[in-house]
């Protein structure tokens, strides 16, 4: 380890630091303001998103509707507003979700080793045995379709990535001195996981998470896009760009703002979480 | 026990605990089917009468050795809707769904190569910055979104190319050539980003070899270092990579299938999924996670074999 750490300190030193900070305003910018208006939706004046108005059907964006109005002429605007809030929601709860029980998988596993983990490490196998989305449309067409359903079956889903990331890190952390510090003076298991592993194991999880949350709305988006998602009123950018498929011809706006708006959160998200794990693991932003 | 023995058991073992929880997420989960077949207007006497047809009064694990018996032998039950059997169904779309695939690989492949290449020759220069930030940008587009701009882009405005539609091979090579090109764009797309990152990577480190080193002192033209010396000693792990993507292709052709209405066994499950149609939809998605599982033993053991080292590694682990 300290070989290894000495090593990143020279490259360190020979390379010259990144300015992110110009890199970074537009990504961060774009995060903020869609979570920001995904949060004040209610408080902002926007039209009711599932507020019917057909004549005025597939109108081009105009000064009254911003971003124009869908097949049935609902507020775009509004819409991708609240499918934000959707997205987020889901993005969000269901990688929380999956790092909580993924996340005491992998510690039990890295730390008890044996049995444990040969019995996670078999969990784990199982589970990243289906290709993913398969898994995830099955759990959502048998257990109905409802935000809370969708966000169980892919926090199910993160489960193993999650439980990957914290069983190897544990294993890192546990054979180190001041673990060891801790078990001689006769901490318990419980002590040593929570007060000594966890809070080495937070930096790594994080940077994960912010992967996941991009990765996580991708597969809400993908899922309502082929109607197994959100439940029709409610807004979600998959559905949306579902529902201006069948426009294109007439109306593409409808289906090309959606996937304008989806495509610069993901590209953000992915552009921050490689800044944080640039940050939390300096060996791999030296490589 | 030997290290190819070991594996085939681990196969094994892995492949009944899919099929188990298929079964299990099939049959626990709320929706009952004989309900689902005779409607919510059905009297408890019709229901326990079909329940007992299809056998659904028995215990799961009885149930479960049952259906893995006749899977075993090619039988995976008829489907309720159509009454088709449904290991047949699955090999009548299984061509479409196999050649979409290919044709994504090949496409991913024909771009990640040539650009991983070219851009090895000067890491840090203009061309490797470009595609490193090409790669970036056409990893964040989800293939759902990637497919509707792609028919917007090559059938709706400029009319290039059919939108939807599925044309056999047997209607003529070039059409169906024609109906797989979007579709296959869609995942090959994709795709690429990764494969180039992973050779990409490789290629550098394989660059700083004694025998490119070698190769060089000897005045071999760059072309030819890159292509005849360093590319097939660093393409191990883009195998490995094209072995573990196929879970992500598989979710992939099911969401392309259903964009541009290709008959495939991704359309087989959703229509399954839609219809209530259980019997196929957990034939389908056994089909589905044991060729995953199958395939990645298979390209598990391809690196075994091109690469020795794999099998020691493994085996003190």
């Amino acid at each position: 380890m300290s070989a290894s750490a000495a090593k990143t300190v020279v490259i360190a030193a020979t390379r010259p630091r990144r300015r992110w900070h110009w890199a970074l305003a537009l990504p961060l910018g774009w995060i903020m303001l869609v979570v920001f208006l995904a949060i004040t939706a209610d408080w902002i004046g926007l039209p009711d998103p599932s507020a019917q108005e057909l004549i005025l059907r597939r109108q081009p964006p105009s000064a009254e509707y911003l971003l124009g109005t869908d097949n049935l002429g609902r507020d775009m605007l509004s819409r991708v507003i609240y499918g934000a809030r959707t997205s987020l929601i889901v993005g969000i709860c269901a990688p929380f979700f999956g790092f909580l029980i993924g996340g005491a998988i992998g510690m039990s596993a890295g730390y008890f080793r044996g049995k444990v983990d040969l019995l996670a490490v078999g969990f784990i196998d199982i589970l990243l045995a289906f290709p993913s989305l398969v898994l995830a449309l099955t759990f959502t067409a048998y257990l109905g379709q409802s935000l809370f359903n969708v966000t169980l079956a892919l926090g199910i889903l993160s489960i193993p990535a999650a439980a990957r990331v914290s069983r190897a890190n544990t294993l890192a952390w546990a054979n180190r001195d001041f673990v060891l510090a801790a078990r001689t003076i006769g901490a318990s298991n419980w002590r040593i996981v929570t007060r000594e592993i966890l809070p080495n194991l937070l930096p790594p999880m994080f940077a994960f998470w912010l992967v996941a949350i991009s990765v996580i709305i991708v597969a809400e988006g993908a899922l309502s896009f082929l109607g197994l998602g959100i439940p029709a009123p409610q807004p979600s950018w998959g559905g949306m760009i579902a529902d201006g498929r069948e426009a294109l011809d007439v109306a593409p706006h409808t289906a090309l703002i959606p996937a304008a708006v989806m495509f610069a959160t993901v590209l953000s998200l992915n552009f921050l979480g490689d800044m944080v794990r640039n940050m939390v693991d300096p060996r791999r932003s030296a490589l | 026990m030997p290290w190819l023995a070991r594996q085939v058991v681990r196969l094994v073992v892995v492949l009944l605990c899919v099929t188990l929880l298929t079964f299990f997420i099939v049959n626990i989960l709320p929706g009952d089917v004989a309900i689902v077949i005779l409607g919510t207007l059905a009297t408890p006497e019709d229901i326990a009468g079909l329940r007992a047809d299809l056998g659904l009064d028995r215990p799961m694990l009885v149930r479960y050795v049952d259906w893995l018996g006749s899977a075993l032998s090619g039988d995976l039950g008829r489907s309720y809707r159509s009454g088709e059997p449904v290991a047949q169904a699955i090999l009548d779309r299984l061509p479409v769904s196999l050649q979409l695939m290919v044709m994504a690989q090949i496409i991913a492949l024909g771009i990640s190569i040539p650009v991983a290449l070219l851009s090895v020759r000067k890491p840090g220069g203009l061309f490797d910055r470009l595609s490193a930030s090409a790669a970036f940008g056409f990893l964040a587009m989800p293939n759902f979104m990637l497919g509707i701009v792609l028919i917007y882009l090559f059938s709706v405005t400029f009319d290039l190319l059919p939108a939807t539609g599925f044309t056999p091979m047997s209607e003529g090579l070039w059409d169906n050539f024609e109906s797989m090109i979007l579709p296959s764009l869609t995942l090959g797309l994709i795709e690429w980003t990764v494969l180039m990152r992973v050779l990409r990577s490789d290629l550098l480190t394989t660059l700083k070899e004694d025998f490119i080193l070698l190769a060089r002192a000897k005045g071999l033209p760059p072309w030819r270092v890159l292509l005849q010396h360093a590319l097939r000693p660093s393409s191990f792990t883009l195998i490995t990579i094209l072995g573990l993507n196929i879970g992500g292709l598989i979710g992939g052709a099911v969401i392309v299938e259903q964009i541009f209405a290709l008959p495939g066994v991704g359309r087989l499950l959703l229509g399954g999924i839609f219809n209530r149609d259980l019997i196929l939809v957990q034939g389908t998605v056994s089909f589905i996670a044991v060729g995953f599982v199958v395939i990645n033993f298979l390209v598990d053991m391809l690196y075994a074999v091109l690469d020795p080292r794999v099998r020691h590694v493994r085996f003190r682990s």
